[in-house]
């Protein structure tokens, strides 16, 4: 999804650093957005109360 | 710049454009119309939501007491969902567009979608009202489970909620047509980046609290019999907390759109700005932990892990924005000629126009009141001493009111001349509103932090215990406290009034914007801000003695603040 081929044939392209890439990548930045508070919140805080034992 | 395009023109997509006189950008005419309603909207709940704040608060006053206590904590519900939720989110759906299709200088994706969101948001906002009104539903913001309230509250709210995400995906489909249609080179402008930012919290946030609304509303119908209260408080978190992340970014984007619009100021650098806003997008979100600080249930490590280790990256990327803002006003400052001494670029900026004021409010009091008063609260141990007391609202008023609130206010001053085309009315009251308001709010801030800290609780109709089993004395100085948070309320309700008054008056009664005023009165000045706004680039390295300086004034009040809570805490538990 990053700026490529502008059209202009010769010229070498510059590299463009990975983390402009990243940058450059709105739904990379989704998706690392969602699935980090998802797996270290969400899932990490339902496991440890699953594990909780229910009152006889 | 042509003055003469007022009439749309039809792009070669078939959307229709006018280009805008001022900042001679190509602005698509849904995009303007769905900002113009979103916002608007947005207004008529704070109004309403506003006056149901200052309801509660004069409730709090002890000399006062207003309300019954079935009303207080009726309006206490009204007051949260209406400003928190329906005021700061409709204004978020205007700022995503206006930062996708006119900054980027494209089309709106599917705007059918985004009329179908802004109505779907629209009939949840008032079915939640009613819900409130009617008298079944005062569970308060939370809605913690057990506590039930009718189905329609929760229907409101997820209907709300699925507008909200057709709107988040409008902007997405934005983004993909400007790329698409090449309508800006590189990469997009940090304002952009920083809306991005908001939208993808907003995609977490709703899809947590789809998770926990519908099983509540199932089972306020009857289909679910059982919810657990830990884990409904655990996913609930994942929403109310994240929430407030979407405005921490939206305003952000906005202290950088007004710093460059009036000022010209370009990011020190976008490359730290942008790393800045990428831990939010990680981590800021992981900070929802902090509201269960007490609870048993879940371990240490998975609150000190996500409300300190992770939280102080993103703390991290705030005090990067919060130092690079004034860092790049006071670089376009003394580029524009206020080069003397320390602070003339200060001394200089445009105090008496309320969109750069309110912005520099909403920073300070963001910053010193609001992010100071975060950290500490959200350190596990220091938490203790504040948990559920009145410390909590005094610490989010600061951050939601002082800080997202202002500046939201503060781009409003903009966006009426450049998106509603229309004379700002009552000049002199709109250039005194962001300081009535600021320091109502500050008042209410401190005020409530100071109740808090003396152990008067939050959410609690009579500090007095008169008709309690048990009688319990809080502290003189807690009534005092209490007694100038209700003037404090009267000053922030007077700020908010005046800025109702001034935005509906000139949306809907103000002098259309002609060539002769713009020329007259610009709204940018002429420092090159529409073209700073739009584009990618940072300043070449100045020098900043000036931010130097109040960034070390914040580092040490920081400090300092941050010890007398441990020395607090010290003396909960005398050991002798
Ligand atoms: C005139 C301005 C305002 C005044 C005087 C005011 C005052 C208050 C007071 C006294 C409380 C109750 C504290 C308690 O007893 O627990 C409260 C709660 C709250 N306020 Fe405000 N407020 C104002 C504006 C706002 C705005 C603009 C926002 C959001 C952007 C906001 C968000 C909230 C929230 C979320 C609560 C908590 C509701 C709950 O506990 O369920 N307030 N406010
Ligand atoms: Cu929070």
């Amino acid at each position: 999804m990053s700026d490529q081929n502008t059209g202009s044939g010769g010229a070498p392209e510059e590299r463009v650093p990975a983390m402009q890439r990243l940058l450059d990548n709105p739904f990379l930045l989704l998706f690392m957005g969602v699935a980090t508070p998802a797996a270290l919140y969400l899932l990490w805080g339902v496991m440890e109360l699953s594990q909780i034992p229910l009152a006889p | 710049m042509a003055v003469d395009t007022q009439a749309p023109s039809r792009g070669f997509i078939g959307a229709s454009y006018r280009t805008c006189p001022e900042t001679g950008l190509k602005v698509c005419s849904q995009a303007e119309a769905l900002i113009k309603v979103n916002a608007v909207v947005a207004v008529v709940f704070l109004a309403v939501g506003g006056f149901f704040g200052l309801m509660v608060a004069l409730t709090r006053w002890p000399a006062v007491h207003l309300l019954p206590a079935d009303w207080f904590y009726l309006l206490l519900t009204a007051h949260g969902a209406d400003v928190l939720l329906f005021w700061v989110i409709f204004f978020e759906v205007a700022v995503l567009y206006f930062a996708s299709a006119i900054i980027l200088n494209c089309r709106l994706a599917a705007p059918k979608f985004a009329w179908l969101a802004f109505v779907l948001m629209v009939v949840g906002a008032v079915l939640a009202n009613v819900a409130v009104l009617q008298g079944e539903s005062s569970v308060m913001f939370t809605s913690y489970v057990p506590m039930q309230a009718a189905p329609h509250f929760y229907l409101g709210l997820i209907v709300f909620a699925v507008g909200t995400l057709i709107a988040v995906f409008c902007f997405f489909g934005t983004l993909v047509i400007a790329k698409e249609e090449g309508s800006y080179e590189g990469s997009v402008p940090l304002v952009t980046f920083g809306a991005i930012t908001a939208a993808i919290i907003a995609v977490f946030t709703i899809a947590s609290g789809a998770i926990i609304l519908i099983p509540t509303f199932l089972w306020s119908i009857g289909y679910i019999s059982h919810i657990d209260p830990l884990m409904y408080k655990v996913i609930w978190w994942g929403m109310g907390h994240a929430s407030q992340q979407i405005n921490v970014s939206a305003q952000v984007a906005i202290w950088y759109a007004v710093a460059a619009m009036l000022l010209g100021a370009k990011p020190l650098s976008e490359k730290v700005s942008r790393m800045a806003f990428l831990m939010y997008i990680l981590f800021l979100q992981l900070a929802s932990a902090h509201h269960l600080l007490v609870e048993p249930g879940v371990s240490s490590e998975w609150k000190i892990f996500n409300t300190s280790y992770a939280l102080y990256l993103a703390v991290l990327g705030s005090m990067i924005h919060g130092m690079s803002i004034p860092g790049a006003m006071e670089a376009a400052q003394r580029r524009n000629g206020f080069n003397n001494g320390i602070f003339e670029w200060l001394r200089k900026a445009p105090w008496s126009n309320p969109a750069f004021s309110g912005t520099m409010l909403s920073i300070v009091i963001f910053g010193f009141l609001g992010g100071i008063s975060g950290v500490v609260m959200g350190t596990e141990q220091l938490n203790l001493i504040m948990h559920n007391t009145l410390y909590v609202p005094g610490h989010f008023h600061a951050t939601v009111v002082g800080g997202t609130t202002l500046a939201f206010m503060a781009v409003s001053y903009l966006l009426v001349p450049l998106i509603f085309r229309k004379e700002i009315m009552f000049k002199k009251i709109a250039q005194w509103q962001p300081y009535v308001f600021g320091a109502g709010v500050a008042g209410i801030s401190l005020f409530m932090m100071g109740a808090g800290t003396l152990g008067v609780a939050r959410r609690h109709w009579d500090m007095g215990f008169s008709d309690a089993a048990m009688s319990f004395d809080y502290p003189a100085t807690a009534f005092l406290m209490m007694g100038l948070n209700g003037i404090a309320a009267l000053c922030a309700a007077l700020g908010g009034l005046m800025y109702v008054l001034v935005i509906v008056c000139s949306v809907f009664f103000g002098k259309a914007r002609t060539p002769e005023s713009i020329a007259a009165f610009p709204t940018l000045p002429k420092t090159g801000g529409a073209a700073t706004v739009t584009t990618y680039g940072s300043e070449a390295h100045p020098k900043l003695p000036g931010t130097v300086v109040l960034v070390s004034v914040f580092f040490v009040a920081f400090v300092l603040y941050y010890y007398v809570n441990w020395k607090y805490l010290s003396e909960v538990w005398p050991l002798s």
